[in-house]
């Protein structure tokens, strides 16, 4: 950011950046979207975990890096997007005690369709 | 037309203008999927029985989505490696073919939709559908949104005018399939 | 010609030449000009501001005389007491605050400080504005329809909010959504215009620490609400959802939880303090260095604490939550980083009485605003730690002891922010200067009458008094005549500080009409908007500028000048 960098023009930018495969990019997505979608027809717990998740993120990675050309932008872009990801991982630290939570030391969840708790006036 | 003022061409960073707030504009949508999201994964965490419901969304429906949506992709970039070396009316076909698979993805999602409300399964059969409908429904908005920002960068491209346009309406495209990336498992593969 | 470095490109060097749009709706209706929609945003913000101050004034009248018509109003019944507080609070935050610090001073200032000629989008700075414009008219025309307007409170909690046969209120509750979501795309456009406009247009020569610190403050800011309003977007449009169609996302009985709703506001709701906090702090900051004459005091400590508030503020939002049935280990972690972030804060506070020791101190109105805002705000700080520490919070909590603390974070940092810019930047925006008796006159009145109004309510919330309830007489150790005479004095402080803001409006036509015309830089400051004319012409400059140091160069030994503007060569 502290870079004098030349004026950009409005039109398309002077220097071609080199430009990967696409296709050859295109067909591995294709292929992690076959094994993702065959892990779960397994039925084990753990390989749909992985082949669902893992290979989503592995993706998401592929078309930000190669169709959004992230792996030769500016490194500041990708702490931004990094930061942002960051945030979105402490809104879930925060919350899921209270919004998952099931039981705690003192208390149980009582499901509010089941029916009020009958307790003796005082 | 209004004339282009000085700030808009002038570059610190080394980063375009337009680039640099498309970047902004991502890390704004980040976080409203994101919270969306993590709302989602955290309430169906606590309900496993969700996983009842979730068997009847179309794991086929979801996959063949998601291979339309790569491949729209592959068209708005190779529109874009065209558009870098000055191809205007091939860029502007390849920013069409990607619309095109934009409408295909909306007909597939009208299908889906479709069958699931007839069979029962509407907005307030479970919160589970409530997060199902509003999350792809949500999601479904920004592909009609990027089909309309692409129809007019295209245009304008096929005339070679603001050529520059064609990888920024792109980078949002690949926002939005990558969002989709993720929807997929959550809403499709977990069962 | 100008002589700038090489890397500049020939279109820098001067304002493009291009015909002014002369009729009266492309000048001041349908402007792209940055100053046009600084001003439209201005002025919508204060219009509201004095509604919301209205709103206050027919609340507190009913609680402190109950059950009488209020003059001007009539009856207050409970139902339009619930939507009074719940609308001050929304207008006062989201049509107040934000526009004017945020949108208004930083559309008009933001490209001239850093010296160019209009943000780099103006037509979508426009286009926010007009999205903003319709989420005021959503905003009133929600107060009006049948059922009246929401009263939920402004953070809106399920199921009272998402139910209307809870809330009494079926098209007011889903339009005051509608208009708060309005709002927040349009501040998400201008952000981002801001974000980007800063990061690369600035004039030749003003590197990251060369931007005078309001423009910092201001694109912090920016970042902040970019980063934190996703999730409540997210949970708005879930809650929209709840409310017309009948969905159940917060709904315990069908799997949803209120709880997540609560977590989702308070995400954005914390760091959005922040947001407004941060351009009023940084307005103070320019207003103290150029009447004190005197360099800003270590200007990047102040910056690297506002990051580390920034990042800070991330992580403290459940401390409005410690009574809510959160976990409560997660309550001694919110503890902890609630009572840090007030360290950099007071850091900053440290930084700005350093800037006034050993200064030649001009008291004119602009400096009074600024220093009667560190004070006052000093005194909401403090109060926060009460609130912080989850102990006492559990006894503070819901009553008017919180009222206080953060009116008296929220009047600085929305009314003295705003009156510490708007007279300093008045010669800049009109050309004319304001009169400084007067100006004088409405800062002793407001100033004085606003500590009436609120240090009783830390005396009455201690004692008992709760939020939001619209008559204490149900309450036989509240209606006591001790606490109905400390209500009254609230009351009296407000009518009198509403009365005197008279005063300023009186300045303002008067000033504007007649005004002392205002030369070029009549402050002596050296940041860019004083090298344009007052006002600035569409372009801002004749010849765009080139800048050799920072903004706070005052008082440089051996320079005949008290200031050395930042576009002077050496």
């Amino acid at each position: 950011m502290t870079d004098t960098g030349h004026s950009a023009m409005a039109g398309p930018e002077a220097v071609a950046r080199p430009h990967p495969n696409y296709v050859m990019v295109w067909v591995i997505l294709l292929g992690l979207l076959v094994v993702s979608i065959l892990g779960p027809m397994m039925g084990i717990f753990w390989v749909t975990l992985i082949t669902a998740f893992v290979v989503a993120v592995i993706k998401a990675l592929m078309v930000a890096a190669y169709f959004m050309h992230l792996n030769i932008e500016r490194t500041y872009v990708k702490y931004l997007l990094f930061t942002i990801l960051l945030l979105m991982l402490v809104l879930f630290a925060g919350v899921a005690p209270d919004v998952m939570k099931r039981a705690g030391k003192n208390w149980e969840h009582v499901s509010p369709t089941s029916g009020a708790v009958e307790r003796p006036r005082h | 037309m209004a004339h282009i003022p000085l700030a808009a061409t002038r570059s610190v960073t080394g980063i375009p203008a337009g680039r640099l707030a498309m970047w902004w504009v991502l890390a704004s949508e980040i976080v409203i999927f994101g919270g969306l999201l993590a709302s989602y994964v955290m309430l169906r965490l606590q309900h496993p029985e969700w996983g009842d419901e979730a068997a009847h969304t179309s794991t086929v429906a979801g996959a063949f989505n998601t291979f339309v949506l790569l491949t729209s992709s592959l068209f708005a970039v190779l529109g874009h490696r065209a558009a870098e070396h000055g191809d205007g009316p091939r860029a502007a076909r390849f920013l069409w073919m990607t619309v095109g698979g934009g409408a295909v993805f909306m007909l597939v999602k009208a299908f889906e939709y479709t069958s699931e409300i007839t069979h029962g399964y509407t907005l307030f059969r479970s919160v589970f559908w409530g997060f199902y409908f509003t999350t792809t429904g949500l999601h479904g908005l920004h592909v009609v949104a990027g089909m309309v920002a692409m129809g007019l960068v295209a245009v304008g491209a096929r005339r070679g005018q603001r050529l520059h346009r064609v990888e920024l309406v792109g980078i949002y495209w690949h926002f939005v399939d990558v969002v989709w990336i993720f929807l997929f498992p959550l809403l499709y593969l977990a069962k | 010609m100008d002589a700038g470095p090489a890397h500049v490109s020939g279109t820098a060097g001067h304002a493009p030449a291009h015909p002014e749009p002369m009729s009266f709706w492309r000048k001041y209706v349908f402007s792209t000009d940055h100053k046009m929609i600084g001003m439209q945003y201005m002025f919508t913000g204060i219009v509201m501001g004095l509604l919301g101050g209205l709103m206050a004034y027919a609340f507190r009248m009913q609680l402190t005389f109950p059950g009488e018509a209020v003059p001007g109003v009539g009856v207050v019944t409970p139902n339009l007491y619930n939507a009074l507080v719940t609308n001050h609070g929304s207008i006062m935050i989201f049509w107040f605050a934000m526009p004017v610090l945020i949108a208004g001073f930083g559309n008009f200032l933001i490209p001239l400080m850093i010296g160019c000629d209009d943000m780099a989008f103006p037509r979508i700075n426009r286009l926010s504005y007009q999205i903003f414009f319709l989420s005021a008219v959503v905003i009133l025309v929600s107060l009006v329809v049948p059922g009246g307007g929401f009263g939920g409170a402004w953070t809106a909690y399920p199921p009272l909010s998402a139910s209307a046969a809870y809330n009494h209120t079926p098209l007011g509750a889903p339009l005051w959504l509608l208009a708060v979501a309005l709002e927040f795309v349009a501040f998400l456009l201008g952000g981002i215009n801001f974000v980007t406009t800063v990061m690369n247009a600035r004039a030749p020569g003003m590197g990251i620490w060369e931007i005078p610190i309001v423009v910092w403050m201001i694109i912090v800011a920016s970042i902040l609400f970019m980063a934190s309003v996703g999730p409540l977007i997210a949970g708005a449009v879930l809650l929209l959802l709840d409310q017309v169609v009948g969905t159940q996302f917060f709904d315990p009985r069908a799997g949803g939880d209120p709880l997540l709703w609560q977590h989702l506001f308070w995400f954005f709701g914390h760091p959005e303090v922040y947001v407004v906090l941060l351009p009023a702090l940084g307005m103070t900051a320019e207003v103290m260095a150029v009447f004190a004459r005197k360099k800003l005091f270590a200007y990047k400590i102040i910056l690297y604490s506002v990051f580390a508030t920034g990042v800070l503020s991330f992580v403290v939002w459940a401390h409005h939550q410690f009574v809510a049935g959160i976990d409560p280990r997660m309550a001694h972690v919110f503890t902890v980083t609630t009572l840090l972030i007030s360290i950099p804060i007071a850091e900053v506070t440290f930084a700005y009485i350093a800037t006034l020791w050993g200064a030649s101190i001009e008291f004119r109105t602009p400096m009074l605003w600024a220093l009667s805002f560190v004070a006052e705000f000093m005194i909401g700080g403090v109060t926060g730690i009460f609130l912080g520490a989850s102990a006492t919070d559990i006894y503070l909590h819901d009553s008017y002891f919180v009222v206080a603390h953060f009116h008296y974070t929220f009047f600085p940092i929305a009314v003295i922010g705003f009156f510490t810019g708007f007279t300093y930047w008045f010669p800049k925006m009109f050309g004319r200067m304001m009169n400084e008796t007067l100006g004088k006159i409405h800062f002793w009145g407001t100033i004085i009458a606003v500590n009436f109004v609120f240090i009783p309510m830390f005396i009455t919330g201690i004692a008992g008094d709760h939020r939001r309830i619209y008559t204490y007489q149900l309450f036989s150790q509240l209606a006591t005549d001790g606490l109905g005479r400390l209500r009254l004095v609230s009351t009296l402080g407000l009518i009198v500080m509403l009365l005197f803001q008279l005063v300023f409006v009186v300045n303002l036509i008067v000033s504007l009409v007649a005004g002392r015309r205002a030369e070029r830089n009549p402050w002596r400051a050296n940041t860019l908007e004083w090298v344009a004319p007052s006002p600035p012409p569409h372009g801002n400059f004749a010849e765009m500028p080139t800048v050799y140091r920072g903004p706070y160069e005052y008082s440089v030994p051996g320079r005949r000048e008290d200031y050395w503007p930042q576009n002077v060569p050496a």
